[in-house]
């Protein structure tokens, strides 16, 4: 797996003095984002890290490193698993849990449409990720989680943009836009009533660009899907690339074709879609996002388009 | 690259989401995608609406108005920029003083065809309160006064009053069009009088975040322990460095105890470093073996101390329903410590378009209140005017939880505790 050797030699004693005067702005993010952790490590009895295998929740990864080593983590790492993966990032969350020496626990979706007896959602392109929902508010359930920690991002979308750092959920999980805490300084209020849990969200003020110049600068090992490679899929009617795969119900009259793409998001793989590219490295992709012109949700979340409220909808219904 | 972060204060008729959308739309921050987005929703043969881009939640849109402080991103070549978007209706003045607390600058937003208004006051008066020293007076909407240089003298004159009478700090006036783009991102051909910079450039140029308090502070927020058989007896002090500098060698009191030890090693990534100042997350280690928690200030003795006290003056901005009575108990959240608190007299309510004071009963939503509150821990703090980070705290309602109040520490004596007086620390640099 690339680099991934990298990541378990230990940062080289580098000198900080390159820190004086004035910090760069990573180091800025980089600092409120651990002071964020630390705060959710101080306020709460039981914390977990969401974890997908996506670059942002492997940011975050480096970051609790940051914050917490030499200690463990004060939380585990959770990952609510779709059933729709992408091989590779599933060898590499194992891998990183394993290198990390920390917690992971794995919950599926798969389980709890047998349990709850939920639908599963029909369709050539069957998404779970509505039912993500579910499993999460399931798992929360399970270990009585108080505080699950995420990699949401606010330039992600609109409605992201007006969620707090940290974002008090009732005990179904759901968002109220109007009843939010006001969220002074860097002072961050994470008394809950029982029942209710907070969400929580250290790189709420990081965008795609400022999370990739991240992993370069850390030189964070990554899932190869990030980076280009030949990969045969079908033509959306949006003209949009699906990677193939046994969920996708085709079709006589779909376009396959075969090119060279990397995934700028990593989520169910029936609905995230991928982006032609032949960037190698990651100073290649900061490139081509220097260049691009379509937004990270845009060109690769199908389930954000169905209607232009799709991600208020689903965080009032307790997801992410 | 550096960082700025600003807020944007003005009302929905100022033109401020246009504003800010012109920002994104012309420094080319804005995608393909939202883009088309935005003019799926124009009706046929209309021009893309800037104003969509800020305006986020389906109630916002349904009604027209802001409701919430949004935040929005964008990066040039020379900084990041983050904006807070604050909405501008008299009922949230709460919202603006949120987006205010985090902002190194205000754009406080005029419409020229209007100037100065009882509004622009109110905004400029609470950015100032809550610390903000750099400030933009951006006078919009020139095209419709056929960008006529006698109308932005006036207005910039107006509000060089304003800012001469409460001493404030004077403000950069810029006049622009949001809606035509003039003078937001490139400079425009309508302004031939006007030779300052644009507004993007002005922004680019000011001074970013920079650290203005230089009296060392800092408070646990964890403490590390991993116990384990390589690290039976490490115990780490994991927290922020919130203002000034901390050096290996340095000693140290911890307070509330008032212990003294030495600072044994400065950890940042696992990494000893000499020197580690704000705001640079770090592990402190003691040489002492001295009891100290989450919420405990480690900081110098002496002259550079913070104050202890278990009483304050502080003016408050009260954010709930439910108004604030004299003998109110809650609890006080002072970073990362928590103890509870009664405020004990409302002293006065600060009128926020003259500053003038009146005598009042009781705090309701969005009041500006001087407050005296007792505490049941002391709290290690200075006042808000020497230092953002250790001056302000947050009132919390004990039973939902909820913020109640922004608190700003403006008076504070160590009359609870005589800490003794140790012998002068020797700061090497």
């Amino acid at each position: 797996m690339r680099d991934m050797l990298r990541m378990t030699v230990k940062p080289e004693l580098k000198s900080r003095t390159h820190m004086s005067i004035p910090f760069d702005y990573l180091d800025r993010l980089e600092a409120e984002a651990i002071h964020i952790l630390r705060e959710v490590a101080g306020q709460f009895e039981r914390p977990a890290l969401l974890f997908s295998g996506g670059k942002d929740s492997i940011v975050l990864t480096r970051l609790a490193e940051k914050a917490f080593r030499p200690g463990r983590f004060p939380f585990p790492l959770v990952h609510v698993d779709t059933g729709h993966n992408f091989p590779e990032v599933l060898a590499y969350r194992d891998l990183l849990a394993a290198q990390l020496g920390e917690k992971l626990i794995v919950r599926k979706v798969e389980d709890t449409i047998k349990r709850q007896s939920l639908r599963e959602p029909g369709g050539k392109f069957p998404s779970r990720n509505p039912l993500q929902t579910y499993t999460l508010l399931e798992v929360i359930e399970e270990f009585e989680f108080d505080a699950c920690i995420g990699g949401a991002r606010r330039d992600e979308e609109k409605a992201r943009a007006k969620e707090r750092i940290f974002s008090v959920r009732d005990e179904f999980g759901q968002w109220d836009p109007k009843r939010q805490r006001p969220e002074l300084w860097n002072i961050y209020n994470g008394r809950i009533q029982k029942g209710e849990n907070v969400r929580v969200f250290p790189i709420s003020n990081w965008t795609e660009l400022d999370v990739w110049r991240y992993i370069q600068r850390e030189n964070i090992a990554l899932p190869d899907i990030y980076f280009g490679h030949e990969r045969t899929c079908v033509v959306l009617p949006s003209g949009q690339l699906l990677g193939l795969s046994e969920h996708l119900q085709l079709g006589a009259e779909d376009e396959i074709v075969t090119r060279q793409v990397r995934f700028r998001t990593v989520g169910d793989s029936t609905c995230t879609a991928a982006v032609e590219s032949d960037a190698r490295t990651v100073e290649d992709i900061i490139q081509d996002l220097l260049l691009a012109k379509v937004s990270e949700r845009g060109a690769t979340r199908l389930d954000d388009n169905i209607s232009e409220a799709g991600m208020e909808d689903r965080k009032r219904n307790g997801y992410f | 690259m550096d960082l700025l972060r600003f807020i944007t204060c003005g009302s929905v008729d100022d033109g401020k989401s246009t504003l800010i959308g012109r920002l994104l739309y012309d420094s080319e921050s804005v995608s393909l995608d939202v883009l088309a987005a935005l003019e799926k929703r124009q009706a046929a043969g209309g021009v893309v609406d800037l104003a969509l881009l800020t305006d986020g939640l389906r109630a916002e849109r349904e009604q027209g108005i802001t409701i919430d402080v949004a935040y929005k991103y964008f990066t040039t070549p020379r900084r990041k920029f983050i904006i807070t978007d604050a909405p501008g209706h008299v009922q949230y003045t709460r919202n603006m003083v949120t987006g205010a607390s985090n902002a190194d600058l205000a754009i406080v937003l005029v419409d020229a065809r209007q100037g100065v208004i009882e509004q622009t006051r109110r905004h400029t008066l609470i950015a100032a309160l809550l610390g903000i020293r750099h400030f933009v007076l951006a006078v919009n909407k020139m095209d419709l006064v056929d960008y006529d240089e006698a109308i932005f003298a006036r207005i910039a004159t107006d509000y060089a009053e304003l800012t001469n009478h409460f001493n404030l700090p004077a403000a950069t006036a810029i006049p622009l069009s949001a809606l035509q783009g003039d003078n937001v991102v490139k400079p425009s051909q309508h302004l031939p009088w006007y030779t300052g910079p644009s507004l993007l450039a002005h922004l680019e140029s000011v001074p970013g975040a920079v650290e203005t308090a230089f009296a060392p502070r800092f408070q646990v927020q964890y403490v590390i322990r991993p116990q384990t058989p390589e690290l039976p007896d490490y115990r780490g002090y994991a927290g922020q460095i919130l203002s000034g500098e901390y050096r290996r060698g340095q000693r140290v009191r911890v307070l509330p105890s008032g212990l003294e030890s030495e600072i044994e090693a400065i950890e940042v990534n696992q990494q000893q470093v000499e020197v580690a100042r704000a705001p640079q997350p770090v592990v402190i280690r003691l040489r002492d073996d001295v009891d100290v928690s989450r919420g405990d200030a480690l900081v110098p003795a002496g002259p550079e101390a913070p104050t202890l006290t278990r009483e304050l003056e502080a003016t408050l901005c009260w954010m709930s329903e439910q108004p604030l009575w004299p003998g109110r108990k809650l609890l006080v959240q002072h970073h990362s410590t928590l103890t509870k608190a009664a405020v004990s007299a409302i002293l006065y309510k600060v009128n926020v378009h003259t500053f003038a004071k009146a005598a009042a009963e009781q705090a309701q939503l969005n009041d500006i209140v001087r407050i005296r509150l007792k505490t049941a821990l002391p709290l290690a703090l200075d006042l808000y005017q020497d230092n953002r980070a250790t001056g302000s705290f947050i009132l919390v309602d004990e039973l939902t939880g909820d913020t109640l109040a922004a608190g700003l520490v403006e008076a504070a004596n160590s009359d609870y505790f005589t800490v003794p007086v140790a012998p002068p620390v020797a700061f090497s640099i």
